[in-house]
């Protein structure tokens, strides 16, 4: 196993065993209340959103990236 | 591999590690935090849409049910349906306006393991000259706190395209001389983060590559020739690959009332040259038992190395495009949508309901792209740049059980 195989794997297992010490969060679970409420929410209506995307998708040269996926057609 | 001592080959997922590989590599499954996330709500959705711009309609339903199966599961299944109408600029010009119907049918599922969901789906489309089926599938981890999710996606799609012809008895039928494939992969790695008590942080990549046959095969392209309205209409050569990149942020801020701003930025480029923005601001603003939108979405893109409205001469390139989703034009779309919670007494397992209207207005404004159908009258080259105005109109009634 090459210097560097051997670098990547101790990486891995140093940032696997500070996962054991998780971060404080700087946001407590008590401050997230807004979270909570929908309209906080990206994609509140799923499937008001995946209609708009496939009406810009059918119409435009770019797609992807917004992390929806969606059905291929033969739309344009 | 030649192995000493009579002994068997090592199973394939960790034949080819070092006993020190294998050891890090346990420790490392075995040390990675226990983390968390969290199922979609059970929720129905009955939607009806109607597309209009451009003499095209479309309109239909579209259903989404999502139900959990105990604590780990959630079950996805969906319906949605095109009804076409259309005579559009690129019909008349190469084509005959035309009504069809596209059905698509969707399910998945997601599993949850501690703080990570494991999702997979399954989406078929088909219409009379496109059959598509596409894969997906999805890993999302809960960390630091739940503070930062993390999703790494995938997805395969299969497309059967088909040409239609019309019979002497005037009948629409497949081509039998025309059917062609196209592959599409797609790989995504998307990032939530709240950031402080009102704030919260959406990054999202895809890699999305294609192969096949990619155009449209009732376009054509034209050039110009001597008499006539001055063009001449020939078939469109696309390439058979594109790669396509795509990367996006969001950001949404929680005001210090109860309301709620999102700003969204995407840019997007692929081997074929298109380069694109995308631009979105949206407003969200409860009112008793209403929330409002209203959303601005400004979107701009430059056209493909390969296209042109007029080609000078035929067989000017190797590639030839006149899809004017290839071409460099951009647009406006102005949205706003109200929403009604209400309950239903006496009907217990209805948790809320809501009825929900949102109407948006689309302005495309194509900076390369000319109403051929006025050549001539204005000769072929110096039509007006065409313009495409829509609405589009979405109904829907949702149900949370």
């Amino acid at each position: 196993m090459s210097t560097m195989t051997r670098a990547l794997l101790a990486g891995l297992l140093c940032a696997a065993l500070a996962g054991c010490a998780t971060p404080t969060p700087w946001v407590k679970p008590y401050e997230r209340e807004h979270f909570a409420d929908p309209i906080m929410s990206f994609n509140r209506d799923p499937v008001s959103s995946v209609y708009l995307q496939h009406v810009f998708e059918t119409r435009e040269g770019a797609h992807g990236g917004t992390g929806a996926v969606g059905g291929g057609c033969g739309c344009n | 591999m030649q192995l000493s001592g009579g002994a068997q080959p090592l199973p394939r997922p960790l034949g080819g590690l070092s006993s020190f590989a294998r050891t890090l590599l346990a420790l490392v499954v075995i040390t990675a935090p226990v983390l968390a996330g969290v199922l979609p709500e059970d929720r129905a959705d009955v939607l009806w849409h109607v597309y209009n711009g451009g003499d095209i309609t479309v309109e239909g339903p579209e259903l989404l049910v999502r139900k959990k199966v105990g604590d780990s599961l959630s079950l996805t299944a969906g319906y949605y349906e095109d009804m076409i109408s259309s005579a559009s600029i690129d019909v008349k010009l190469s084509a005959s306006p035309y009504h069809e119907i596209r059905k698509q049918e969707n399910v998945g599922a997601e599993y949850q393991h501690g703080k990570t969901t494991y999702g997979i789906g399954y989406i078929h489309s088909r219409e009379p000259d496109y059959i598509a089926d596409t894969t997906f599938y999805s890993v999302s981890q809960d960390m630091f706190g739940d503070l930062t999710t993390l999703t790494m996606g995938y997805r395969r799609a299969w497309d059967s395209i088909y040409r239609d012809i019309k019979t002497p008895q005037g009948n629409l039928i497949n081509d039998p001389t025309f059917h062609q494939i196209a592959n599409h992969r797609g790989y995504s790695l998307s990032l939530s983060q709240i950031l402080t008590r009102n704030i919260i942080l959406g990054v999202n990549y895809e890699l999305l590559t294609d192969q096949g046959y990619l155009a449209n095969p009732y376009r054509q392209i034209r050039y110009l020739s001597p008499g006539g309205v001055g063009f001449t209409l020939a078939n469109q050569v696309y390439p058979n690959t594109r790669t396509s990149n795509a990367s996006s942020v969001q950001l949404k801020y929680y005001l210090p009332y109860r309301a709620a701003i999102t700003g969204q930025y995407r840019f997007y480029s692929d081997t074929w040259g298109v380069k694109a923005h995308t631009a979105e601001l949206d407003y969200t603003q409860p009112w008793k038992h209403w929330i409002f939108d209203g959303s601005l979405r400004f979107y701009t893109q430059k056209h493909a190395d390969f296209y042109s409205d007029l080609f000078p001469r035929a067989n000017y390139q190797n590639f030839m495009a006149r899809d004017r989703e290839l071409a460099a034009f951009h647009s406006i779309t102005v949205g706003a949508g109200a929403s009604w919670e209400f309950r239903v007494p006496g009907v217990t397992w209805l948790s809320k309901n809501s009825i929900n209207v949102r109407v948006d207005h689309l302005m495309v404004t194509y900076s390369d792209f000319r109403d051929a159908l006025v050549a001539g009258t204005y000769g072929a080259g110096n039509e007006p740049l065409y313009k495409l105005n829509a609405n589009i109109f979405q109904v829907f009634l949702s149900i949370w059980y």
